[in-house]
């Protein structure tokens, strides 16, 4: 990886740290040095109908502090909710996210929070980088009160709508016309956003899919598809599912670009592109070339469609918190140890979110009929004995 | 989905409907353990051997198989031609399915659960059920859409929607929706048989369930009649029904209102999206003492009426 300081002035940033290293209290990044740096991306981007952006990508030392510290959150979060599930204290489905981190990060890097997301159930890690709390998410996968849905909804429908991220969704494929018609909504209104509609190399294939896009290209729709390709749907390889997956080419009149999705630098230079494009032109497509290390839900071990040497060899080579670790080191901005008390600062906050999420009582009975419609008129409705149960609609 | 009917002493018994009319069926004596897991597999594998025009289609149901582990083994014994892995698309694999249906074969489509089904619901209805009334005999479907149905365990509200209603409301459509392992054998292996489309409703919980299973029920040619009801277990002070309540309460108010001495009730799902908090669940759910309470009414046990929520 190519790299170049356009400033000397700073000294060690390291020497900063140490002093700040050991206030225990300390909860945001350590360095706030915004002197540019210049990164270059892993790999160069390949594309579709349309120019490659640069392989050069403006940084600075905030930003990789906040990249690595957001990402080792993220995967911090995912393994405890393993623990969590396994410990029965989450239930139904749980769909991990670790080892896509680099996407909502660098996603969420190039944007604002006027531009909406939408993607489908494996959406934690999204909804924290959209703003979402670790109280918000353990509470919810328990089914609490404090939950993002008060325990309504459960992992697979997180949401945000103050924050523009519209969840959370269990049906494959469906969150794709659904993030057209915010991109819809977002022209109608000359909001001079965009949406990112998110969704996986199985949900690629799904007819809906082409229908939005056709609709989003006629009406030149300032949306951003992104197929975040970890090359398995649920137990299926990429290759057994789809006859074509070159994802970034699938739009066919839609450009397209391939995109490195262990790389959060790439995936915020491709972000930053496709919103520039998807304002002026109408639809684009982002394919992120990405892995989960996790089965594809807590129920399914993950294995027995894929070796262990090739997640491990992901692992080793494309660890996406690990590739923003050696960029910090290598550019002295930190120590090995450093690091490691970031990550042991870490584990504590997701521990003691999990402590406040345990502490947190279950949703009220009445809960049961709340929020069935936005506006009630006063109409009754019943539970399971009709003649035991029965509420107006609030 | 319940209903709770109470009649006059005529030595009637206790009828179990499925869908509609009486008639007496006993259950055999037990010898054997069976899931209903193996009882689906088992009558998928007799099936297909049987026939080489059945095949199975549907995600993750051969190298992975199956999503519920239903079609365990059954790659491996017929081979890829017809145990079929399709894409995460069902429009796309149930309208090709009935389109195989109409050529002659007998395709089993798997839905991961039906909550998938509403994206594959026009072929079902408009593609399927419909056929052989339009074509006036001359296109039966011979397809059987199978999948887990109804309430899990905390999956959500996307994800535990019960269909019976919906599928039971169309002419052209049989729908089916056994219990035990004996039933889910006989009448899948029904349900493959039949010349009609046929929509199989499972249920996720009900898999690892074990029932006792006679040697009749293992024989492969065991197989149940469609549309006759079981009785589970007799007795003469009242009726528990299982099936879509409401079409029950309103068949039996209409055909035999003389015999009624208390006003038939449905037990049923809460009016709600299915939530996800473990307490707000079995609420929204039909449990024991709610059927308990509503039978004890329809016998005029004094139960008294508990507040609104």
């Amino acid at each position: 990886m190519a790299l170049s300081r356009l400033a000397s002035s700073s000294s060690r940033s390291a020497d900063l740290l140490k002093p700040l290293c050991s206030a225990i209290s300390l909860r945001r990044p350590i360095s706030t040095d915004t002197t540019p740096i210049t990164v270059e991306t892993s790999v160069p981007f390949t594309s579709h109908q349309c120019d490659t952006p640069s392989r050069s990508v403006q940084t600075n030392a905030k930003e990789l502090f906040t990249f690595f510290r957001d990402m080792a959150l993220m995967r911090r979060m995912e393994i405890a909710a393993d623990s969590l599930y396994k410990a029965k204290l989450i239930r139904g489905f749980c769909h991990l996210y670790d080892g896509q981190e680099a996407v909502a990060v660098g996603m969420e890097a190039a944007i604002t929070k006027k531009d909406c997301i939408i993607t489908a159930y494996r959406d934690h890690c999204t909804f924290v980088s959209r703003g979402g709390t670790l109280l918000e998410v353990f509470a919810e996968l328990m089914g609490r009160q404090a939950g993002c849905s008060r325990g309504k909804g459960g992992s697979m429908h997180f949401y945000k709508k103050d924050s523009n991220f519209y969840g959370g969704h269990g049906i494959v494929g469906a969150q794709v016309p659904l993030g057209c018609g915010l991109a819809f909504a977002q022209k109608y209104s000359k909001d001079e956003a965009v949406t990112f509609a998110l969704y996986g190399d199985g949900a690629a294939n799904q007819g809906q899919l082409f229908e939005a896009l056709n609709i989003s290209a006629l009406w030149d729709l300032p949306a951003i598809l992104v197929c975040e390709n970890n090359h398995y749907g649920m137990g299926t390889a990429e290759w057994r599912a789809a006859k074509s997956p070159a994802y970034y080419k699938r739009g066919d009149y839609a450009p397209g670009l391939k995109v490195d999705g262990m790389d959060a630098f790439a995936v915020k230079q491709a972000c930053t592109f496709a919103k520039e494009h998807a304002l002026k032109n109408g639809p684009i497509i982002l394919e992120m070339d990405t892995y989960r290390y996790h089965g594809h839900s807590m129920s399914d071990p993950g294995s027995t469609y894929r070796t262990r040497d090739e997640i491990t060899g992901v692992r080793q080579e494309r660890d996406p918190v690990e590739r923003i670790r050696k960029l910090i080191l290598s550019h002295d901005l930190a120590t090995e140890k450093e690091l490691k008390d970031i990550e042991k600062e870490i584990r504590k906050e997701v521990d003691d979110a999990i402590a406040q999420a345990k502490e947190n009582p279950l949703p009220e009975s009445s809960e049961l009929f709340t929020n069935v419609y936005a506006k009630g008129l006063g109409v009754e409705s019943f539970g399971a004995d009709r003649k035991e149960v029965r509420a107006i609609l609030p | 989905m319940l209903g709770i009917v109470r009649q006059k002493m005529l030595g009637q018994s206790l009828l179990k409907i499925r869908p509609a009319i009486s008639v007496l069926r006993s259950y055999s004596s037990a010898a054997k353990q069976m899931t209903v897991r193996e009882a689906l597999n088992s009558a998928l594998d007799e099936e297909m051997s049987a026939d080489p025009k059945v095949f199975l289609m549907g995600e993750e149901v051969g190298e992975y198989q199956g999503a519920y582990k239903i079609s365990k083994g059954l790659l491996e014994k017929y081979g890829p031609e017809r145990v079929l892995d399709t894409p995460i698309t069902e429009a796309g694999f149930a309208g090709i399915g009935v389109g195989a249906a109409y050529y002659g074969l007998k395709p089993v489509v798997e839905f991961m659960t039906f909550n998938f089904s509403m994206q594959a619901i026009d072929h079902i209805i408009n593609s399927a059920a419909k056929s052989n009334y339009m074509s006036a005999g001359q296109m039966s479907v011979p397809i059987v859409f199978r999948g887990p149905n109804g309430a899990a365990a905390g999956v959500g509200a996307q994800h535990s929607q019960c269909y019976a209603s919906w599928y039971a409301s169309c002419p052209g459509l049989k729908v089916l929706s056994p219990y035990s392992s004996e039933d889910a054998r006989g009448l899948l292996k029904a349900a493959i048989r039949d010349p009609d489309p046929v929509v199989f409703l499972e249920n996720e919980l009900l898999y690892g369930e074990s029932f006792p299973v006679s040697d009749e029920v293992l024989d492969s040619s065991f197989c149940l009649p469609i549309g006759k009801a079981k009785i589970e277990r007799k007795g003469k002070d009242v009726t528990i029904t299982h099936g879509v309540g409401a079409e029950i309460c309103a068949s039996v108010v209409e055909e035999s209102f003389a015999y009624l001495d208390a006003p038939v009730e449905r037990i049923a799902g809460a009016d709600v999206p299915m939530p996800y908090a473990a307490n707000l669940e079995r609420m929204a759910v039909p449990q024991v003492e709610d059927i308990v309470r509503a039978a004890k009414r329809a016998c005029y046990r004094a139960v008294p009426l508990a507040a609104a929520a």
